[in-house]
């Protein structure tokens, strides 16, 4: 076997209170795709973390191309090496173009200044030959997200980078990008490039992978080829247990609750990248779960906050418990009104980072809990969290800690308790297990099915089409801001509800 | 060990640093401790101190209001001007006086609040207009002549003492505890920090975002309001030039108390901290006969060091 690009042996790292490492191992053979897998807190960031040169380890080594790395060295210098990272947050600069963003602090010179020319042309090569068509005169900021972090790959190639790590490459992409994204990845690989790729899409791993190496508690665990393993072997290494989707039992759906007809909204004048509607319909019954399906930019979320109220919504009616209604002006009204969100992104829309657990729970529900709805009461405050602390498992050092320094998981927890303590009629959840990992993805289902077993209305909008077939009574597909069919779970299958999501042609990898 | 010392400079450190200002000023100085110039200083912080519970609720929106010195000008010379509309000797002037300054620092606030909310102009530019639009119509109010001749009603408020404890220093005392209990205890405190921590999370959880930012322009209005008054009455007349500076002071006072000028860190408590330093130190570098060109210069370097060491302290977790 030839040298391998990248060892790491025995590496140790203890954090203030947490053995983050213990004598990991970890190779990376050259010119493959080397998944790492592990549960949230397994210690996959701390040892990216310490290959990209972020942090240092206490103990053992690293070998890029059988040299010791020198522990000390800077991001910067591990990527002058040609080890490069490309974070879920890019580092891209908005308001300069491609060109000087791929070459940012590299620039081609001629006589000491800037040579354009050159730099567009070397630009323009390099997009080429990773098969994108982009301009590169044409300021970053107007590019999508996927087209964002194929600037971020190309500028790695620029770098000519040896192995690249790719941390959840593929959290904010719709089905179609994952696929350019994974054209762009055979590309690299053909070309002896190596890459360590993250992702809590278990079924990527199976697409896209050569190998993989698991991390348990911040343990190695194993390290196999990916054709002889499946997603559920994967799961059992990660968690150390067999995990399943509980298949919800499905109860006699109660009286709808809220329904809407007719929603339709105008394309943004300001430009903003919502998706207008046209002429949804929909219902949803109390103790009932309902799924939204679609791809990424189908209308589900710009629906999900058109019923809450956050955005403007141009036509339409609105029933709220058989009453008819003008669509919700200000989330206040739909809180009034008993509707519930726990928004789509977690860190912009949901949380207060660097406030308390305490403060981030509570803040809907302090009415109830002050005297004469003014002052807090801090007694019964401390009480309703410690209730939901034990109901919902959240693993956090006290209520006073900032909710920033939790584990995804366990925000995801804190933001659903705060609509629980509201005691919605209706709750609206967007990607509610977006990057948590395994074991906090199931707790957050039976949190869900809890929910609508005590006869709250509960929507659920996620991309993972698995996820909604095990949860839901029905699910709504959408499609370029229109629903394309409602389809109850009995009669559910993966390939149906593809075929009503997708645009042009039906088949997908 | 070595985090939890930094963890408690960070909270106390302020604290601390004002406890040795004073030891080392009274070890130069006798005087520096006696009564009489305490009282000194803590009456001449109290009329920025008011203003800096109010900037305090500001900067917690991670907003700034740069026309508090201004207003305070302009409150204090409409207090008098209505007041002396009465003629001199009606003996209930003072009501006249403080009520019209509070009102027109309130309608002031208002103004500015409903510029940065609804015209969504940010708040450093509108109170930068600010700034020089109350300094200018306090010179158009009295062609930029002071106003004087208070009865003795109205230089109470400045002067006067009760339980030996001067007017402005009670007031102050009276104010920083309230606004502690809004900001920790109250509903609308918590919606304060939400609003200056992420908005739109906060709008998601049903606050009505822009009152609540205008309204904590009103109430550092209201309060500048109340300063001009208070050092009108103190002063024995309303100048044009009063309270020019304050802005800096102010906003200093707040972020020596450990407030993030990007909203949702900080608290009364370490503006009252931040208030006294610059009070103590002041006062102190005057009695040590420090010209007072260097007092400028050592009150600025405080203040980049009580930030920078709090973002030292902040990295280091």
């Amino acid at each position: 076997m030839p040298a391998p690009v990248l060892e790491v042996r025995n590496v140790h790292k203890q954090f203030p209170g947490v053995k983050a490492l213990e004598g990991v191992q970890f190779i990376v053979q050259r010119g493959e795709v080397h998944a790492l897998l592990g549960e949230n807190g397994a210690g996959k960031s701390t040892l990216l973390k310490i290959l990209s040169g972020a942090q240092a380890a206490d103990l053992g080594e690293c070998l890029l191309d059988g040299l010791i790395l020198d522990p000390a060295d800077t991001p910067l210098a591990r990527q002058r090496l040609g080890l490069v990272t490309i974070y879920q947050e890019f580092n891209l600069l908005p308001f300069m173009s491609v060109a000087e963003n791929l070459y940012l602090g590299r620039e081609p010179t001629r006589h000491g200044v800037i040579d354009w020319k050159r730099m567009r042309t070397d630009a323009r090569a390099t997009l080429l030959s990773l098969g994108l068509q982009v301009d590169p005169e044409l300021e970053v900021r107007w590019l999508s997200v996927a087209q964002q972090q194929m600037i971020e790959i190309a500028r790695a190639m620029t770098q000519s980078a040896k192995l690249i790590i790719m941390d959840e490459p593929t959290a904010a992409l719709s089905s179609r990008e994952v696929d350019v994204l994974h054209d762009v990845i055979r590309k690299l690989r053909a070309r002896g490039v190596s890459l360590i790729y993250v992702t809590h899409r278990l079924q990527e791993v199976k697409q896209i992978c050569d190998s993989f190496t698991v991390l348990r508690d911040g343990r190695y665990v194993t390290r196999g080829a990916v054709s002889d393993a499946d997603v559920k072997d994967f799961v059992r290494l990660m968690v150390g247990r067999d995990v399943e989707f509980v298949k919800r039992p499905h109860g006699a759906p109660g009286n709808t609750v809220m329904s809407v007809s007719g929603i339709g909204t105008d394309r943004d004048p300001a430009g903003r990248h919502a998706t207008p509607l046209h002429d949804v319909s929909l219902d949803v019954r109390a103790g009932e779960v309902l799924g939204f399906a679609g791809l990424v930019g189908a209308g589900r979320t710009e629906l999900a906050r058109i019923l809450f109220g956050a955005d403007r919504c141009d036509r339409g009616v609105l029933y709220l418990n058989g009453r008819e209604l003008a669509p919700l002006q200000h989330p206040a009204q739909a809180i009034e009104a008993g509707l519930a969100l726990v928004p789509e992104d977690r860190k912009q829309q949901g949380c207060f980072l660097e406030q308390s657990v305490s403060r981030n729970l509570t803040l809907p529900s302090l009415k109830r809990l002050a005297l004469w709805r003014v002052f807090v009461n801090e007694r019964r405050e401390s009480e309703m969290v410690e209730h939901y602390r034990l109901a919902l498992g959240i693993k956090m050092a006290d209520a006073h800690v900032a909710i920033g320094t939790l584990s995804g998981g366990n925000q995801q927890k804190v933001l659903l308790a705060r609509c629980m303590a509201l005691n919605p009629k209706v709750l609206i959840v967007d990607e509610p297990t977006r990057g948590i990992d395994v074991g906090a993805k199931a707790e957050v289902h039976l949190l869900l099915c809890e929910m609508a077993a005590r006869s709250t209305a509960v929507i659920v909008i996620s991309s993972e089409l698995p996820e909604l077939m095990a949860l839901c009574d029905r699910i709504v597909v959408f499609r370029e801001g229109r629903v394309t069919g409602v389809v109850s779970a009995a009669d559910a299958n993966e390939a149906a509800l593809m075929d009503l999501m997708a645009i042009a042609h039906p088949s997908h990898g | 060990m070595r985090g939890d010392v930094i963890a408690w400079l960070r909270r106390y450190g302020t604290t601390l640093f004002l406890v040795l200002l004073i030891v080392f000023f009274t070890s130069q100085n006798q005087r520096f401790i006696s009564l009489r110039n305490l009282t000194n200083i803590l009456t001449e912080g109290s009329i920025y101190g008011i203003i800096a519970v109010g900037m305090t609720f500001v900067i917690l929106t991670a907003g700034v209001d740069l026309a508090v010195g201004s207003l305070l000008a302009f409150a204090g010379m409409a207090g008098a001007t209505v007041a002396g509309l009465f003629g001199a000797d009606v003996s209930f002037s003072w009501i006249v006086a403080l009520s019209s300054a509070v009102l027109v620092g309130a309608s002031a606030g208002y103004l500015q609040g409903k510029a940065v909310t609804w015209l969504r102009i940010p708040p450093f530019i509108v109170t930068l207009g600010g700034m020089t639009i109350w300094r200018g119509a306090t010179l158009i109010l009295h062609d930029g002549a002071p106003i004087s001749g208070f009865d003795a009603a109205y230089r109470w408020w400045g002067t006067g003492t009760i339980l030996h404890v001067p007017i402005p220093v009670a007031l102050f005392a009276l104010i920083a505890g309230a606004g502690y209990i809004v900001q920790r205890y109250t509903r609308y405190g918590r919606h304060v920090y939400a609003v200056g921590g992420n908005p739109e999370a906060a709008r998601l959880n049903g606050l009505n975002v822009a009152a609540i930012v205008t309204s904590v322009y009103v109430i550092v209005g209201v309060l500048s309001g109340l300063a001009g008054f208070l050092q009108s009455a103190r002063l024995g007349a309303a100048e044009a030039t009063a309270g020019s500076g304050y802005e800096l002071r102010v906003i200093a006072s707040v972020v020596i108390g450990g407030a993030s000028l990007s909203g949702g860190r900080g608290g009364v408590g370490g503006t009252i901290i931040g208030a006294l330093l610059i009070g103590v130190l002041t006062n102190g570098l005057v009695i040590m006969h420090v010209s007072s060109y260097w007092q400028q210069v050592v009150i600025g370097l405080i203040i980049v060091a009580a930030v920078a060491f709090d973002t030292f302290a902040k990295a280091r977790r």
